[in-house]
């Protein structure tokens, strides 16, 4: 046994294995090529929020998912380094400061750092409930300050800028969206990067030790309070570096930058994606920012199937959209993804008819309860219906009701298939 | 001194329905050791639910009604919902209130819409139960004062008096030991949720014709709701009760007097500069009492909580 460890410590691996840095560049080259593909305005401004998302909830999950602390107030980490940016930006239009724009999203999570600092100093003394119900106090106490004190927030209307008016840098001057798209690829990539990081450092690890077990942590003397707020402190950083993005990017920032619902929004995306992984995040803020644009062109009730989106993530899959697919690994790497796709196919129609008819039935009961007189037509997957009348919610509670009951009768089949799937024969 | 009354019993009636809130969610807090974010959203749904039957029946079955019928929906949601995402852990069981405390709003807003419903006190309390130099007190927040305190007595009652609030208390220390006494814990903790959520809903239909009936009423209260209990001391009744009359008249107070900053800084030797406008510190001299009010309960809890962290009354430190 002592042997095999000797070896083991003995053999080196690479310092940087090409398997860990294969995702980054990839990830890198496709944030290049984006632009190519969507070079509309609408496309840029989509890509960028992006981007800001990704940032803000990978610092997020620095929290959520690597130290185990949950805030209701993290809104205003992101919101007071973008008001400090705005004002530096203010400093560079008015009284000649010298700052090119590149270097602000430093400063923005330097202020992050300095405010999680302060706050963290008494905050991060408990974990759990308490850590929660604090980072909430917190939140609405900034949010609610944000109103009265305009010299800082700007009151109402916010705090707003001009991003072209520092020096030029290698002849940008960041007038255009593509500019300012590739400024925030560079930042997204340089944060996130720093983020997984930091996650690899003894630090990162400490903290993942502290959220499974606080007391265990503590025995072998690592303060569990001092972990968890340096890891606050970092996050708060780079919450600061998102905040900053937004500042360059949006021109503005008003009060709904601090307010609890903004910070509710990252804790959904987070969880979404997943929060036991690095990439969970990353992925929530995409679908999430798709989601958002694209539903809430279709429906008035895109707010609705996110809140039952993520109260049914919560209950059925805590490990988020990125588990669901990384339970699928094991099955690949016993080469038995095969076994899946029958029951898979089986399922899907069913399941996609249950899906469909639960949304007809919100959409008509929705129409017929809030649309204006008269009208009673209404536009359904392509079809045009009247929402008045009960037959289309008979027949769709009709297709809920049979689609549910055969969703039923397939599932023990596909969790048979599961089991299998799962199950490595004993070698002989 | 006659508005000093006034004030006082209007702190009041703000105070014994934040306690309302604060006693169902302290109860589930010290059982279950969850905080249950959405338990202003029972509220909320209660205000709804007793707007929609008193259009049908009037204001005193939906008193009724609307309690029983979030109870149940309370019950439901900690059987089905809360009990499955328990083996996660406790943040989990947070996010998952914090869910539906957002789908509670939307779903209430998919039904009545976001505009403000028409809830109206009942004719027989619209009157003046008495006055105050001419200040009139109306009888409707007298009764809302009955119904809090009389919900408070028969929760102490229960809890303290009765054999079931014997079982309950135990459950909250012990729950294996009363588990192996053969009572059925699960069922106690589903009971103990409805019951919460059923006396939120009771404050939300007596505060939905005061206080307005609004998609955003929940999220008005609950943060402040939260605060209080974390004020009181974590799973403490009495903390619970001191704090919510505290913030009931810190909010009333601070509403009520207009303070001017100018006024204070100039009675302590400062003269107000010239060029205000221009002045970073602008913001301080024209800062009033009633505009800070809002952030007051928040900044208690803070001083609270670097001072005395367990809170006022708890035992456990937080």
């Amino acid at each position: 046994m002592s042997l095999q460890g000797q070896q083991s410590i003995g053999t080196k691996t690479p310092l940087i294995p090409i398997r860990k840095v294969l995702p980054w560049l990839i990830a890198c080259g496709f944030l290049l090529l984006l632009p190519q593909v969507f070079p509309s305005g609408a496309g840029l401004t989509i890509m960028n929020q992006m981007a800001i998302t990704i940032v803000f909830a990978l610092a997020y999950n620095m929290l959520l998912g690597q130290a185990g602390m949950l805030s209701f107030g993290h809104a205003v980490y992101m919101g007071l380094g973008g008001f400090f940016c705005m004002h530096l930006l203010n400093q560079v239009e008015y009284n000649q400061l010298y700052l090119p724009l590149p270097l602000l999203p430093l400063f923005g999570g330097l202020f992050g750092l300095i405010f999680a600092f302060l706050i963290g100093s008494f905050s991060t003394r408990r974990a759990g409930t308490v850590f929660a119900m604090i980072s909430l106090g917190v939140g609405e106490l900034i949010a609610a300050c944000s109103i009265i004190i305009v010299v800082f927030f700007g009151g109402e209307e916010g705090v707003s800028g001009d991003r072209t008016m520092g020096p030029q840098v290698f002849g940008f001057d960041f007038a255009s969206q593509l500019e300012v798209y590739y400024l925030t690829a560079i930042w997204l990539v340089l944060a996130a990067l720093g983020m997984y990081l930091f996650s690899r450092t003894p630090m990162g690890r400490i903290a993942n030790a502290v959220r499974d077990n606080e007391e265990r942590a503590e025995f072998l003397g690592y303060s569990q309070r001092n972990v968890r707020w340096i890891s606050f402190c970092a996050s708060g950083f780079f919450c600061g570096i998102a905040g900053a993005l937004f500042a360059i990017n949006f021109e503005i920032l008003t009060e709904e930058n601090l307010n609890l619902a903004t910070s509710g929004s990252i804790l959904l995306i987070t969880f979404l994606g997943g929060v036991g992984f690095f990439v969970g995040p990353v992925i929530g803020a995409v679908v999430f920012t798709l989601l958002q644009t694209v539903l809430s062109l279709y429906t008035e009730i895109w707010q609705l199937y996110l809140g039952i989106l993520f109260v049914l993530t919560v209950m059925f899959f805590p490990s988020g959209l990125t588990g669901l697919i990384a339970m699928h690994f094991r099955p690949w790497n016993l080469s038995k993804v095969g076994l899946l796709i029958r029951p898979y196919a089986k399922i899907a129609g069913p399941a996609l008819v249950l899906l469909f008819s639960a949304i007809a039935i919100m959409e008509i009961l929705f129409h017929a309860r809030h649309s204006s007189i008269g009208s009673e037509e209404m536009n359904l997957f392509g079809m045009t219906i009247n929402s008045h009348s009960p037959v289309p919610l008979i027949i769709a509670v009709g297709l809920l009701l049979i689609s549910f009951f055969v969703v039923r009768k397939l599932a023990p089949g596909l969790l048979d298939a599961w089991q299998d799937a799962n199950h490595q024969e004993r070698e002989t | 001194m006659s508005l000093f009354i006034v004030n006082i019993l209007d702190g009041l009636v703000t105070g014994l329905l934040l306690f309302m809130l604060c006693s169902g969610l302290t109860l589930i807090f010290s059982m279950m050791g969850v905080l249950n974010f959405a338990h202003a959203s029972f509220y909320m749904l209660g205000a709804y639910f007793g707007y929609q039957i008193s259009t049908y029946v009037g204001f005193w079955p939906g008193l009724i009604l609307a309690p029983i019928i979030v109870g149940v929906i309370g019950a439901a949601i900690e059987r089905y919902g809360l009990r499955r995402v328990h083996q996660y852990g406790h943040v989990p069981e947070l996010i998952f209130t914090f869910g539906l405390a957002l789908l509670i709003e939307e779903v209430v807003q998919f039904f009545w819409g976001k505009s403000q419903m028409a809830f109206e006190a009942p004719a027989a309390l619209k009157f003046a139960a008495f006055s105050i130099a001419g200040n009139a007190f109306p009888a409707y927040k007298v009764f809302m004062i009955f119904i809090a305190i009389g919900v408070f007595l028969v929760l102490l009652y229960i809890l303290t008096k009765t054999r079931i609030g014997m079982i309950i208390q135990a459950a909250l220390s012990y729950p294996e030991t009363v588990q192996n006494l053969g009572h059925n814990v699960p069922l106690i903790f589903m009971g103990v949720f409805g019951v919460g959520t059923a006396m939120a809903a009771i404050a939300g239909v007596i505060a939905g014709p005061v206080l307005g009936t609004f998609p955003g009423m929940a999220v008005l209260l609950g943060s402040i709701v939260f605060v209080t209990i974390v004020i009181g001391g974590l799973g403490s009744l009495w903390g619970a009760l001191l704090a919510s009359l505290l913030i009931g008249w810190l909010q009333t107070f601070a509403a009520a007097y207009n303070l001017r900053m100018a006024d204070l800084l100039t009675a302590i030797g400062l003269t107000e500069p010239a060029d205000l406008a221009q002045s970073l510190l602008s913001d301080l001299w024209t800062l009033t009492l009633p505009q800070v009010g809002p952030i007051l309960p928040y900044l208690l809890m803070i001083i609270v909580l670097a001072l005395r962290p367990q809170g006022l009354f708890g035992k456990r430190e937080t």
